[in-house]
């Protein structure tokens, strides 16, 4: 369970942030949505400390990570983040991509962290590729390896920021396949998105954010039959 | 032009034993450099100020005085600095190797800039240590954009060892100048020099294409 209270965030002068307050639970997908600038990254960034909040507090299960007694490298094990733009390990080929972090944060033996990188390749359907370096794959098999990266670390939460603005549009499918197959796993999911179709279908719930501010917190059907303020009205009549 | 190679025949193996000496200056100078050049390029990044001064300070001291200056400070400050009259050999390691690493600091530093920040909060996202996300994700991808830029340093670094033969080190460059002086004939051991510095420098230009070559191997 994440549990998200009064969330502050500013850069300089600049608020991103105006007091955030949602919670998260166990086995919940969350669909983030919102104009462009509107705080999303942020607010996902904030929630394993890659942005510090300003004010209010983060719980993830029983630690407050929001706490600077907290060990953040622990919070952030525990927290798996797939980006817009992949940032897989260049010099490190998929499989070294899949096994480096787990060997060297959680101290798994060479073959046990390659056992578990080739069962999470399995997973997203790049057996065959374990071999080659990033730069040989297309978008989305890389969005896939990033996946199986973060998800190598055995989290309990993944977030996923924009995972396929950066796709060419026939690479979004299967980007979007894997992540639905791991919703159905039970995995708790916060997704940035400007997918309304995907986060219609897959999502618990919808965020709306805009200006920094959480303007609807509801069902998916709800938000796009029925969203309550105007600023969100106003989006999806761009968006859809 | 008349080249007379004959009179200098017999001391070309004497001028050849100069080699040694150039490499072992050349490899412990770069190693020092590296390492120490290394260091000063995280302290150039690092997020606490005093650090940051700490090394432009020192960069720009190595960089703002005459390399053959601070050679001959070493060289001839030891015994009034340290006590002791240091052997030719160590000043000449010691200041070409604080000298460049002022440069490769540098070098350096503008790779880890250049690397993208997506990596760095890749790295933090999966919980891995500062420590070694700069070891194993950061500096191997900036040594691979730096490359041509450290192998122009160490190859400079071989060219300029020659002065070492203002603080009387044997090495190539000092040893044709004595054969010069024996034989009266400085032309041609100088110019036989030129060769050898040409030929070590040209060896280093393909070893420095054989390592890219390998690195470039994820592209
Ligand atoms: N590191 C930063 N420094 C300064 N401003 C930032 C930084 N990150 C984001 N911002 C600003 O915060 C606002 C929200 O950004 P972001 O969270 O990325 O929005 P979104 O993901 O919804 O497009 C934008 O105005 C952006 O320019
Ligand atoms: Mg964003």
């Amino acid at each position: 369970m994440i549990k998200i209270d009064n969330l502050h965030k500013s850069f300089g002068k600049l608020e991103v942030l105006k007091g955030i307050n949602t919670a998260i639970k166990d086995g919940e997908v969350v669909a983030i949505i919102g104009p462009s600038g509107s705080g999303k990254s942020t607010f996902l960034r904030c929630l394993n400390l890659l942005e510090r909040p300003t004010m209010g507090q983060i719980w993830i299960g029983d630690s407050e990570v929001t706490d600077n007694k907290t060990n953040i490298m622990k919070v952030r094990e525990n927290v798996g983040m797939v980006f817009q733009h992949f940032h897989l390990f260049p010099h490190k080929t998929v499989l070294g991509n899949l096994t480096y972090a787990p060997m060297k944060v959680k101290g798994l033996s060479k073959a046990e962290a390659e056992s578990q990188g080739r069962e999470l390749l399995k997973k997203v359907g790049l057996s065959d590729k374990e071999n080659e370096y990033p730069n040989r794959l297309s978008g989305g098999q890389k969005q896939r390896v990033a996946i199986a990266r973060a998800l190598a670390m055995n989290p309990e939460v993944m977030l996923f920021d924009e995972p396929t603005s950066a796709l060419d549009p026939e690479m979004v499918k299967e980007v979007l396949e894997v992540m639905k197959s791991l919703a159905h796993t039970g995995m708790t999911m916060a997704i940035v998105t400007h997918e309304m179709g995907f986060a219609r279908e897959v999502a618990d719930r919808v965020l709306f954010l805009d200006g920094g501010n959480l303007l609807e917190n509801t069902a998916p059907e709800e938000f796009f039959t029925n969203p309550k303020s105007q600023r969100a009205r106003d989006f999806l009549e761009k968006v859809l | 032009m008349n080249l007379d190679f004959e009179r200098i025949m017999p001391s070309l193996p004497f001028i050849l034993e100069g080699i040694p000496m150039t490499l072992q200056v050349v490899a412990a100078a770069a190693l020092l450099g590296f390492v120490l050049g290394t260091i000063l390029s995280l302290l150039k990044i690092s997020r606490i100020k005093p650090l940051n001064w700490l090394a432009d300070f020192y960069t720009s001291i190595f960089r703002g005085t005459p390399l053959v200056l601070q050679l001959m400070l070493i060289y001839f400050g030891s015994p009034q600095v340290f006590g002791v009259q240091i052997e030719a050999y160590t000043a000449a390691f010691l200041s070409f190797g604080l000298n460049s690493a002022a440069y490769i600091s540098e070098i350096i530093r503008g790779g880890i800039l250049a690397v993208d920040k997506g990596q760095q909060e890749a790295a933090l996202a999966l919980g891995v240590p500062y420590r070694s996300m700069m070891t194993n994700i950061i500096l191997p991808q900036a040594l691979k954009n730096i490359l041509p830029a450290l192998m122009n340093e160490f190859i400079s670094l071989t060219k300029e060892s020659a002065v070492v033969t203002v603080i009387g080190l044997s090495d190539i460059m000092r040893r044709s100048y004595i054969v010069g002086g024996e034989t009266y004939k400085f032309f041609e051991p100088i110019l036989f020099a030129g060769l050898i510095y040409y030929v070590m420098v040209m060896i280093l230009t393909l070893i420095g294409k054989a390592i890219e070559r390998r690195m470039r191997r994820s592209d």
